[in-house]
């Protein structure tokens, strides 16, 4: 029984790793009080720029993540100067960007339709790889799933324990108050934005030159709004949002193993299980106001004007 | 980085030359697009959007794509005055196509004058449907209902896609994912000759004025837009925060049904995947187009189309994919979101 567990857990963890990502950015972004819905936009703009770039350097996805990641980022920034300099509404800003990543994406995409790539082999790192169950399923993955466990240490260890993060923190529960004593609340919130843009960049470059590598039109599939809805799940916590973000990927890879495992249902209605769980996480965590409030960043959406 | 600095009193001016702007700003970005693709933008935009407009056929294509938009945006426009931000009806269309073609099909082949209406009110009821539940789920368990409703549409189109492959696949339609063409009594009869505009219209026509005069006239609009403007005061006059909640997404889930029945039973004629080019999510964009006003929402759902037939016409006529539409349907919404701004707020003035 557990050893044909084994592939679903490594598929969890592989198809967790985009979410990770990106829910790890817009976390960031949401801590200083910045709420960007365009997560689903920048995933597409990065997974085609991603793409783009593995394809025509013929260097793969080590071209394609720095390539995702300097998109996302750029298309954060069109966000960033309605939403931050110019105190636009957030999350209609997020919309827009959603929207116009959707079209730029397909726009650009056209030319890379029939195009594919050879993707990443998996790294079995020595030792660890030996570890029975955990071994195969942590320690037998591609790069990009190392990359993931660092980023989310890197994050969460910055926003716990470093000047940086507490800074960052402020901004989110009171941008008066670090005005007040002389931090530049805009700019930091640039920068969180930026670093939102460049996680969800690389969520995206890990579809479009890892996960599935080939440009499908739309291939988030939705994945940019689940890591949204993951950053509220995980109460603006890194901890929950990986644990939120691998219990998506078991739900979302269930679909490809399900006969296997003896389960016969349409596949419509396994594939729209990731959505229809989104729903019930957020309404499990919703419903306890108490712990919602005490955890979100005070000033989430609310524009700043010095 | 600090562009702006509050008004003493919003601009009124602004407030209605906004869209303006942003058509103007839109425009421009899309001539620097098209210079960039090396086409000449002059050309590019008789393509886009002149030419739609030289011929009577594309002028009924326009009112064709225009009325599911304005439908929607006008049912929208309620929630967005009470800040509820139902961004699914793309979600309610499908699942009030999907009731109403399901009339259509369990009636095939029956010669009653009763099954277009059946399917309008089945319509309606499944849009509204697929609304309430969100409205549960905000009001019951406090769940935002902007990702629920989001949540919501990728349900729904999983549920469509099930339905067309599955039970009501049509079975000589060779495999493709649809339902059969359904028959000359389950669509709106054609109103112009030589064109697909039909008897839908009308359904457009009667929401414009019912929501006309609903924001005018009624104490309820007051409610929803007092609740928006100003939570508090809206607490203390007593008026129901959920009741507001219930209204916005249930209405705007019904006008969402509507259009999606208006499609099946209109130019699309049956039941597949491609129902709707994104007419919910544009629809949003129609809504602050329009200024959440009914008359305004015409003209902005007019605009809209015109962008959707210009997309049209420029996979034809410029070989660039119908995706532009959504690179100038996002483009329209951020600088109608950044002239906006100067609402409440005017340019800083330098610190000397």
């Amino acid at each position: 029984m557990i050893d044909s567990l084994i592939p679903v857990l490594a598929g969890a963890i592989a198809a967790a790793t985009p979410l990770i990502f990106a829910g790890l950015g817009e976390l960031v972004a949401e801590r200083t009080g910045v709420i960007n819905l365009g997560v689903e936009g920048m995933m597409l703009t990065g997974a085609i720029a991603g793409f783009a770039l593995a394809a025509e350097t013929g260097y793969g996805a080590a071209a394609g993540l720095p390539a995702g990641a300097l998109a996302g980022a750029a298309t954060a920034m069109i966000f960033a100067f309605f939403a931050l300099s110019l105190a636009a509404n957030q999350a209609a800003c997020g919309l827009a960007l959603t929207i116009f990543g959707i079209g730029l994406s397909a726009f650009i995409g056209q030319h890379y339709v029939s195009y594919s790539l050879p993707g990443l082999q998996p790294i079995a790192i020595p030792l660890l790889a030996d570890i029975p169950v955990i071994g195969p399923v942590l320690f037998k993955q591609d790069a990009v799933v190392y990359l993931s466990f660092i980023t989310f240490a890197v994050v969460a260890w910055t926003l716990a324990k470093t000047r940086l993060g507490l800074l960052l923190k402020a901004v989110g529960e009171s941008p008066d108050a670090a005005h007040a004593i002389g931090y530049p609340v805009l700019g930091i919130r640039y920068g969180a934005v930026a670093f939102g843009g460049a996680m969800a960049g690389i969520a995206g470059a890990y579809l479009s030159t890892v996960y599935t590598p080939l440009w499908v039109q739309n291939m988030s599939a939705g994945r940019g709004w689940i890591a949204v809805a993951l950053v509220v799940f995980a109460t603006w916590k890194p901890t929950r949002l990986l644990l939120g973000a691998y219990l998506f990927g078991a739900v979302t890879i269930l679909q490809f193993h399900a006969q296997g495992l003896g389960i016969d249902v349409p596949v419509q209605f396994l594939a729209a299980l990731p959505y229809a769980a989104t729903i019930v996480v957020l309404v499990v965590i919703s419903r306890d106001r108490k712990l919602l409030q005490l955890n979100l960043p005070a000033s989430l959406g609310k524009p700043f004007l010095p | 980085m600090h562009l702006l600095e509050p008004r003493a009193q919003p601009s009124q001016l602004m407030r209605w030359t906004a869209p303006l702007i942003a058509i103007v700003a839109t425009l421009l970005a899309g001539s620097f697009l098209f210079w960039a693709l090396d086409k000449s933008p002059i050309a590019s935009f008789q393509v886009f959007f002149i030419e739609p407009l030289t011929t009577s056929y594309g002028w009924s294509e326009l009112l064709i794509k225009a009325c599911p938009l304005i439908l929607i945006a006008q049912g929208l426009a309620i929630g967005f005055k009470a800040r509820i931000y139902n961004i699914g009806a793309e979600g309610q269309l499908i699942i009030g196509a999907l009731f109403g073609g399901g009339v259509a099909i369990y009636f095939d082949g029956s010669d009653s004058a009763w099954v277009i209406p059946a399917m309008v009110v089945a319509g309606a009821l499944g849009g509204a449907l697929w609304g309430a539940l969100p409205a549960l789920l905000k009001t019951r368990f406090n769940a935002e209902e902007t990702l629920t409703t989001l949540m919501l549409t990728y349900v729904a189109t999983f549920i469509l896609s099930y339905m067309v492959n599955g039970p009501w696949r049509d079975p000589e339609g060779m495999n493709f994912p649809q339902s059969i063409m359904f028959g000359d009594n389950a669509l709106f009869g054609i109103l112009l000759e030589g064109s697909r505009v039909n008897t839908s219209v009308f359904i457009t026509l009667f929401a414009v004025l019912a929501f006309w005069l609903f924001n005018a006239r009624s104490f309820l609009s007051y409610q929803l837009e007092v609740g928006g403007q100003a939570p508090a005061a809206s607490r203390y006059a007593g008026f129901s925060a959920k009741q507001t909640v219930w209204f916005s997404l249930v209405i705007s889930g019904l006008t969402a049904g509507l259009a999606g029945v208006g499609e099946v039973a209109g130019p699309v004629g049956q039941l597949n995947l491609n129902i709707s080019p994104g007419y919910g999510f544009a629809a949003i964009i129609v809504a602050y187009l329009g200024r959440l006003h009914a008359l305004g929402i015409v003209l902005a759902g007019c605009l809209m189309a015109l962008i959707y037939l210009g997309g049209e016409a420029a996979q034809v006529s410029l070989q660039m994919p119908a995706a532009i539409t959504g690179i100038f349907q996002g483009m329209l919404l951020f600088f109608l979101l950044g002239a906006d701004a100067f609402i409440d707020n005017r340019l800083r003035k330098p610190i000397r």
